[in-house]
């Protein structure tokens, strides 16, 4: 969190002089920053709502004149000068440090939420969760918990590094739109509006009112108790539910088609929220080696295969219990899965079969193992478990490796350290399925502008999911990539103009532009159709 | 083209060289090594100044990861060539070994012009153009407070850039009346002017540098330009240029004028002895093209084009129509076609200039034919293939001004300016052939 300081450097031999409005906004920030920690070590406000209100304040007037200071005097352009003197954005003593306080913030998060003031068992917070009561009060109406603290901070984040980003970004437009809608979902569908709805519905049972946080990314959306929360939570409950539904099976691959995964990823989903706006100074950090892609399509298909499991381990369970009212039956359910997916599997190998490229081939795999897996459950399941394994072991692992350890921990802890995607590349099952439809049944790609490439390499290290988007430009290839999640860098540093990000006829993604390319035929002129 | 398994030895480990060895290694399975006193491994050149910007490491302008080379079986040696022995097929390299090679390719680029200033030689002076010119900008920018440069063309903006990244007051010294004025028309020259100045950069136009001052210790303390001023630096930039850097040839019997002579093959007098890229000179201009061209695609292309010669389908050089881009601060420029700063005969130009002085382009034609010349680009980007297309077809004026929607090439969301650039074209150039661009 603290892009403020950017003059200790180790390496840089001119460090930049702090001016006097950014030594005031730091300064400003970093007051912010202390109020909580004082509350964080059970310091007793006497007007609670008033001095929360003035961290609040002070830690995005800070970010806000921070910016401002240090963007708005300068002309309109790149701003990646001294990027890798600093000690911040180069894994300096700053980047570890801010990687060891945000990783043990995660863990408190996740698995000690009293050491910040969680009250345990319906006792009253103190510490920093108790001192967000009176905003969650005013909010939802209920006492904070852990995680009201944290997705207060979560947009408080992407708003204030959004407005940095913002104007760091303020000569291209799509980074502004961009930016600005995801400044909007953060704020609006992912924290206001599930506040204010549980403040409107207090007598509801718990279950997400975050529209667009759809399954796999939330992992819990078919549990037990969130599906018996929502078939519980009349009319709410089941729009939610329904809305749920439509957003994984309608909306989400037909916006895939026409827009390719960034309408998801870089545009509207908090995770990639927080990675595009507090995240960005660390984007370059991401590795671009060939094992790390190879890696990256083990660990992602891997995540999806266990997410998708899970959940139907999870549900087989919810099926069997006599309890609910459903009118699936267990066995129903098993073969409509298996039948569902072999469905997939079986067009994408009648229409797609040429185009499947190694990624394509992890995610079909995965597939076809996850189908065995639900025959399997079907016949070698007892009452409560799965292959002879418990289901709620099975999906409290989950939660444990994949939803807290991972996306968390690693995921935005490591930011400093391995770049802004880590969760992103290696583990989100969503971005996992986003990226076969991207790959396979979508209008995206990133032209590339014939022979104009200088092979210079910013658009490969300004990649923040790790592509080596040079390895394609530099052939005068257009970059149709699983995992590229659509955020424009490449395209906005690149210095001569050679990528775009266009949506256009799907078979159009494969013509080649040879203006001067590879080919055993050297074909130099004229061959544009 | 089952021949026999030969030696090819490229001298130079650029864009060329490179582009070269990676051709031959398609498509045939010839040893191929590749010798550079430079560097190691290949990088790109163009991408020096971000290194020094601080936008990336040296490693990030490696297009190449390291096991790469020996995948593809592509010898590396890091030697400088002392002589080649052309009757004997031999190569002398300075660390005392000798390479036979069965054909010999010579790639090895440009150095940076010197035009026998006093002082050029002195501690802290430099021109930019390899690796060790870099790492010396680094040692000598150390302590700097002032630096000079000299000579107001593509290498000599980057540099001061690059400068003033670091936050070292930098003076620009440009011989013509305006920045880049012998390739660019005058309204854009006068756009960079401005910009430079927005950066805070000091441009002096109309100034040439006449001598460096030395300090005691042998460090240039400061220039001396030709109206009698004298500035302090610690760092001088010599940037008038750059020259083929082919010195180690002198005697080798291979003929030599400013560079490697070569014809449209790209072979030279000596049997299986070819010259591509920088240090390449045609013995007939090509077009309207330099006989020497110091261009990354150019090289780029050359070395696609010997690298088919090589492997038995001998090609001849023709790079098509010309472009070729850069980047003035933050102001980008991408070129199709020719437009020349004053207009030839029978070319009529048209311009367009944003009120915000940020965005223009120039578009020039053929009086009668209304055939299109060429396109200069600042601020916006075009479509290669679109132009590219358009001049390798002869279409008209009209038909680009018609299209240019198509030919844009900015990010989605961007304001694009057709209906503004369209309009003021119909105002004093109307149309007036129909549009058929298909």
């Amino acid at each position: 969190m603290d892009k403020k300081i950017t003059s200790l450097s180790i390496a840089n031999p001119e460090p930049d002089n702090l001016r006097g409005v950014q030594k005031l906004s730091a300064g400003m920030g970093i007051t912010g920053l202390f109020i909580l920690c004082l509350a964080l070590f059970n310091m007793n406000f006497a007007f609670k709502t008033v001095w929360l209100s003035l961290s609040i304040i002070l830690i995005l007037a800070g970010i806000i004149i921070y910016s401002i200071g240090t963007y708005k005097k300068l002309p309109e352009g790149i701003k990646n000068n001294g990027v890798y003197y600093k000690s911040i954005s180069n894994k300096g003593v700053l980047g570890w440090g801010t990687g060891i306080v945000l990783t043990a913030l995660y863990v408190f998060l996740y698995w000690f939420p009293e050491y910040l003031g969680m009250g345990k068992a319906g006792a009253t917070n103190n510490g920093l969760v108790g001192f967000f009561d009176p905003l969650s009060y005013f909010l939802n109406g209920h006492a904070a918990s852990q995680w009201f603290v944290y997705g207060t901070l979560y947009t408080m984040a992407i708003a204030g590094f959004g407005y940095k980003f913002i104007l760091k970004y303020r000569h291209n437009k799509y980074q502004l739109v961009r930016t600005i809608s995801v400044i909007f979902f953060q704020l609006g569908f992912a924290f206001l509006i599930p506040e204010i709805l549980t403040k409107l519905n207090p007598t509801l049972p718990y279950f997400s009112k975050d529209i667009k946080n759809m399954w796999p990314l939330n992992y819990y959306f078919f549990e037990d108790w969130h599906l018996k929360g929502m078939l519980g939570g009349g009319n709410l409950g089941m729009f939610m539910l329904i809305s749920g539904l439509a957003m994984i099976f309608i909306i989400s691959p037909i916006l895939t088609y026409y827009f390719g995964k960034r309408w998801y990823c870089s545009w509207v989903c908090g995770c990639g929220g927080l990675a595009e706006t507090a995240g960005d100074p660390f984007r370059h950090l991401s590795s671009k080696k060939l094992a790390a892609w190879k890696f990256e399509r083990w660990s992602i298909h891997s995540v999806l295969v266990f997410a998708v499991l899970t959940t139907i381990a999870v549900l087989y369970t919810f099926l069997g219990d006599k309890s609910n009212s459903v009118l699936v039956t267990r066995s129903q359910f098993t073969w409509g899965v298996a039948f569902f997916l072999s469905l997939v599997i079986a067009t994408i190998f009648i229409f797609k079969r040429k185009d499947l490229d190694t990624d394509a081939k992890y995610t079909l795999a995965s597939l076809g193992i996850i189908v065995t897996g639900t025959i399997l459950f079907n016949f070698f399941s007892g009452r409560n478990n799965i292959l002879f394994i418990n289901s709620d072991q099975f999906r409290s692992w989950y939660g444990f490796v994949i939803g807290a350890a991972f996306s968390g921990v690693i995921g935005v802890g490591f930011y400093p350290l391995m770049g802004s995607r880590v969760w992103c590349r290696f583990g989100c099952p969503m971005a996992a399925i986003l990226g076969l439809q991207q790959k396979l049944f979508s209008r995206f790609r990133i032209t590339t502008n014939g022979g104009q490439c200088i092979s210079c390499g910013n658009c490969s290290t300004y990649c923040e999911m790790g592509i080596d988007v040079r390895a394609y430009a530099q052939k005068g290839e257009n970059i149709i990539r699983s995992s590229c999640v659509g955020c424009g860098v490449c395209a906005a540093v690149c210095p001569r103009g050679v990528l775009k990000l266009e949506n256009a006829d799907e078979k159009s993604r494969f013509i080649q532009h040879p203006v001067i390319i590879e080919k055993d035929s050297i074909t130099l002129t004229g061959q544009v159709g | 083209m089952n021949k026999k398994k030969e030696h090819i030895v490229i001298i130079g480990n650029g864009i060329s060289g490179i582009t070269a060895a990676r051709g031959i290694r398609k498509q045939t399975d010839h040893t191929i090594t590749v010798i550079s006193a430079e560097s190691d491994y290949f990088f790109s050149r163009t991408a020096l100044m971000y290194v020094y910007m601080g936008h990336m490491k040296f490693e990030h302008i490696e297009p190449y990861e390291k096991s790469f080379w020996q995948k593809n079986k592509i010898g590396l040696i890091n030697a400088f060539v002392q002589k080649i022995e052309t009757a004997s097929k031999i190569i002398n390299l300075d660390n005392g070994d000798s390479i036979p090679y069965d054909k010999l390719v010579i790639a090895t680029g440009s150095r940076s012009n010197k035009f026998g200033w006093p002082g050029q030689d002195l501690k802290g002076v430099m021109g930019l153009y390899s690796k060790q010119d870099l790492e010396y900008l680094e040692q000598y920018t150390k302590n700097c407070k002032g630096a000079v440069i000299a000579g107001g063309g593509l290498i000599g903006i980057e540099m001061a850039e690059m400068l003033h990244s670091r936050k070292i007051p930098v003076t620009l010294l440009v011989r013509e009346k305006s920045f880049w004025g012998n390739i660019l028309p005058t309204a854009e020259s006068a756009m960079i002017n401005r910009h430079i100045k927005e950066h805070h950069i000091d441009l002096r136009l109309s100034t040439t540098l006449k001598e460096i001052l030395s300090d005691p210790d042998g460090n240039a303390r400061a220039v001396v330009t030709d109206k009698g001023e004298t500035i302090g630096c610690q760092v001088v930039g010599l940037t008038a240029g750059v020259t083929p850097n082919i010195e180690f040839l002198q005697g080798s019997g291979i003929e030599l004028g400013r560079g490697v002579k070569v014809n449209r093959w790209l072979e030279t007098n000596i049997e299986n002895v070819y010259a591509i890229g920088d240090c390449a000179e045609q013995h007939e201009p090509i077009d309207l093209r330099k006989p020497i061209e110091a261009v990354w695609y150019t090289g780029r292309i050359m070395g696609e084009t010997v690298a088919q010669t090589i492997c038995g389908k001998r090609t001849a050089y023709e790079p098509g129509p010309w472009f070729n881009s850069a980047k003035f601060l933050d102001i980008e420029y991408q070129t199709y076609g020719w437009v020349w700063a004053v207009p030839r005969k029978n070319e009529e130009q048209f311009y367009w200039e944003h009120p915000n002085g940020k965005i223009a382009i120039r578009i020039s034609y053929h009086r009668e034919t209304r055939t299109f010349l060429g396109i200069n680009c600042f601020g916006i980007r075009m479509r290669h293939e679109f132009f590219n297309k358009v001049l390798a077809d002869h279409l008209t004026v009209d038909t680009v001004i018609r299209n240019l929607k198509r030919a844009n090439f900015d990010p989605e969301f961007y304001h694009t300016h057709e209906k503004e650039i369209r309009a003021a074209f119909e105002k004093n150039h109307s149309i007036l052939t129909p549009a058929n661009y298909g």
